[in-house]
């Protein structure tokens, strides 16, 4: 996919439409992974509205959101920057080979008392 | 009352007691939670996309099964509760979703748009036992302890779905801790995330993430926190090295009923 097919294709699978970003920030400021982003989530908004669309696949970003939708619920234009992060990590990781985290890796990562419930959310969030 | 019980995976493995202490307490409170006997893991996280339709199909299954029986599904761990009941407002107002679930279950499952209701224990106290209902069936009140609330995300968000209680000031587990007889904790971070999955990866960022809802909790006086949600149990216990105590809301539940006894042998 190009960089327009890939942005077309997010705003069917979300829902969310990056340009209604009106560019509040509010969504970053109430992000939990902030200091740990490369892009941070209004500027998903921004890059994929633009179609920059690339550089989000390849950054390390994808795999520090931890899913608290808290961006989602505080947008006041419904933008829903947490989904737009979820649709690129999709496109990465449905390609064949680009997974994030395999099974073999599991066993060297496990803390004892880690529940079951991280183990199958990190590989739903990490592989395909 | 009867209703179809989900346990999750994590409580029949790591969370055990959240399940025992509560099935205990709804039986004391003369309520059936049935288990449904085929249901499998919900993959513990919900993928926000139109196009993800077969790794939500282990939920759609459950609520089926919960319809033909007639009974509302009751869910306790906070991410099956995010799961199953996401998927099933997708089930009710998303056609293009619910007609491709649809189209893997034909032939073993009948047509689903979103009928059965998923209810959280924590739902089922406060709409169908009722708080002061809960508090006049107390035997052993949890006077003077003082609790704080942790909500985490995944029974808040989003909040138009969940549909759970104010996803910026939810009330339910303070009202839920006040009917034990303790008192809850007004604290800030009570709905900020405890850093969750991302702890297999990095335990760096959960151990900054948790630290600060800890901290928090007691700069405000409390006693413990309670959860209901496995992983922020974890998260907020081995993650902060047991700063403040942590425990499953259902077995406060139980202790303030009576019924909490001789749980480690079952």
């Amino acid at each position: 996919m190009n960089n327009n097919e890939m942005r077309e294709e997010i705003i069917r699978r979300t829902g969310a439409d990056p340009l209604k970003c009106m560019k509040c920030g509010k969504c970053s400021a109430s992000c939990p992974s902030y200091d740990e982003m490369e892009y941070h989530p209004h500027q998903f908004a921004d890059m994929i509205a633009r179609g920059k669309i690339e550089p989000l696949c390849n950054s390390e970003s994808l795999y520090k959101c931890m899913s608290c939708m808290v961006c989602n619920e505080r947008c006041p234009r419904g933008v829903k920057p947490g989904a737009l992060v979820e649709a690129v990590r999709l496109i990465v990781i449905r390609q064949s080979g680009k997974n994030h985290l395999s099974q073999d890796k599991i066993p060297q990562l496990l803390n004892p008392e880690l529940p079951q419930q991280a183990i199958v959310t990190a590989m739903r969030k990490y592989a395909k | 009352m009867v209703y179809s019980y989900y346990p999750g995976c994590t409580l029949k493995t790591k969370a055990k007691e959240l399940d025992i202490y509560a099935r205990r307490s709804m039986e004391a409170l003369g309520i059936t939670l049935e288990e449904l006997p085929m249901w499998q893991c919900c993959g513990g996280a919900y993928t926000a996309s139109v196009d993800e339709a077969a790794t939500k199909l282990s939920s759609v299954r459950a609520l089926i099964d919960a319809g033909q029986k007639n009974t509302d599904l009751v869910t306790l761990c906070s991410a099956c509760h995010n799961v199953l009941k996401r998927t099933n407002y997708d089930m009710a107002n998303n056609a293009e979703f619910a007609a491709k679930v649809n189209n893997y279950n034909k032939g073993s499952y009948p047509e689903y748009h979103g009928e059965t209701k998923v209810i959280h224990f924590l739902e089922l106290l406060r709409d169908t036992v009722g708080f002061d209902n809960l508090k006049k069936a107390v035997v052993k009140p949890l006077t003077g302890v003082k609790i704080a609330p942790y909500y985490g995300c995944l029974l808040l968000r989003p909040g138009n779905v969940m549909a759970f209680d104010d996803p910026e000031n939810p009330k339910i587990m303070g009202e839920f801790i006040r009917a034990i007889g303790a008192t809850p904790v007004e604290y800030a971070m009570k709905n900020e995330c405890c850093g969750g999955y991302v702890t297999l990866e990095d335990n760096k960022i959960a151990e900054k993430k948790s630290a600060r809802i800890v901290d928090n909790a007691s700069e405000f006086g409390a006693d413990l926190m309670v959860t209901a949600c496995p992983l922020c149990l974890y998260n907020l216990t081995v993650n902060t090295e047991g700063k403040l105590p942590v425990v499953y809301f259902t077995k406060l539940l139980a202790e303030a009923l009576g019924v909490a006894e001789g749980v480690e042998n079952e």
